[in-house]
């Protein structure tokens, strides 16, 4: 407990406790909150990184291989390694809450959380594999 | 297995001291008590100076939620034997003002509450010799879930959100919002929107989903919260394709 007394208009004796600055490291599930919110950051940087990709693409192949040795360098290569992982947490934190968001009701019946859960994951999964397919069929 | 079990509880007497501070007591271990049980030992036996509130001791009531080492819950349903060895700390709900020692103060929330209208609004009542407002099940059931709420008041002592921006309506009066909103009989979820949607309605919530966690009706605020904002969303795109659309 915090010895911060903070008054309220009329009763002056309530006592008032102050919101820690620290509060998102008191409870796992809070850090795991404010960790997710912080993947909005990396989700961001690939964006750049991408809109920046194309730019060079546009430039030519001189400029697209300048683009592609540069992300060679140790330091972009660390921060994409970094930026995947928080990308990664970002995705499965997401696709595990959007059965909450999103309640299915198939003929009167609501459509189990799990159900919605894996259709994100098949969805992910053939988004990939096309991809995939796409870019590595040479 | 113990026989004694030590509980440490919050105490504030204003007219003493200025913050907070713990007292330790040591209370009998029954194998059938729950927290609330041993408060209500404390004040018979031990201290009849601390302050609590309780009213069922049933989970009914939602008047006895409290912070269980660490965790808000009905001080009703919390087994002493969950919390073994001990001690086992008893304070007040966070982010409501303290009035005395495990008494918080609840204006805040009924305030909030009245302004979501939680109650059936019609646009037009029948007269009573019209007979009842007829539901089938299908209908009751795609709201009961949120109609379990019994304004404990959990889910706001959960909400960091609520901690931080104060002015947040918060999860149960949402939850009761769209109780009321899904409620066939009711007519009112625009009134409702209004209020919901603004800046301290829904949008406030950044989804730390522990108001669902700490729910002891199973009413999943945070479901709620992330459904009304998928109808306001949609409300927001109807009324800039077809503004004459959606008055």
């Amino acid at each position: 407990m915090r010895a911060e007394p903070h008054y309220t208009l009329y009763h002056p004796r309530w006592y008032r406790r102050r919101v820690s600055v620290w509060w998102w490291l008191q409870k796992r599930s809070y850090t795991a909150f404010v960790l997710r919110e912080v993947t909005s950051v990396f989700v961001a940087f690939f964006a750049v990184l991408s809109l920046w990709q194309l730019r060079a693409l546009a430039q030519g192949p001189e400029a697209y291989g300048q683009f592609l040795a540069r992300l060679r360098t140790p330091g972009l290569l660390t921060l994409d390694a970094i930026a995947f992982l928080f990308v990664l947490y970002h995705t499965i934190t997401w696709f595990n809450l959007t059965p909450k968001a999103m309640v299915v009701r198939l003929s009167g019946k609501r459509v189990p959380d799990w159900v919605v859960v894996a259709l994100n994951y098949a969805a992910w999964v053939v988004v990939s594999a096309v991809l995939a397919w796409a870019l590595l069929r040479r | 297995m113990a026989s004694t079990v030590a509980l440490t509880v919050a105490r504030y007497r204003p007219e003493q001291e200025s913050v907070p501070t713990w007292q330790t007591y040591e209370i009998p271990f029954r194998e059938d008590w729950v927290v609330l049980d041993a408060l209500n030992h404390i004040k018979d036996h031990l201290d009849g100076s601390l302050a609590f509130r309780w009213s069922c001791r049933m989970g009914v009531c939602g008047s006895c939620g409290m912070k269980v080492n660490g965790t808000p819950k009905l001080t009703c349903a919390s087994f002493l034997s969950e919390h073994l060895p001990g001690p086992i700390s008893v304070e007040p709900l966070d982010y409501f003002p303290v009035v005395r020692d495990l008494v918080v103060d609840l204006h805040d929330f009924v305030q909030k509450l009245k302004r979501v209208k939680p109650w059936v609004i019609r646009n037009e009542e029948r007269p009573p010799s019209d007979g009842e407002y007829l539901q089938t099940p299908e209908q009751l059931d795609t709201y009961k879930q949120f109609s379990m709420c019994i304004n404990c008041m959990l889910c706001y002592s959960a909400c960091p959100i609520y901690g931080l921006e104060p002015g947040f309506i918060g999860p149960a009066a949402i939850a009761l919002a769209q109780r009321y909103n899904m409620d066939s009989r009711d007519q009112g979820s625009s009134q409702r929107l209004k209020v919901v949607s603004e800046h301290d309605g829904i949008w406030q919530c950044t989804f730390v989903g522990e108001c669902t966690k700490v729910c002891p009706k199973h009413v999943d605020p945070a479901g709620a919260i992330q459904q009304y904002k998928l109808t306001a969303a949609t409300h927001w795109v109807k009324s800039l394709v077809l503004p004459w659309g959606t008055r």
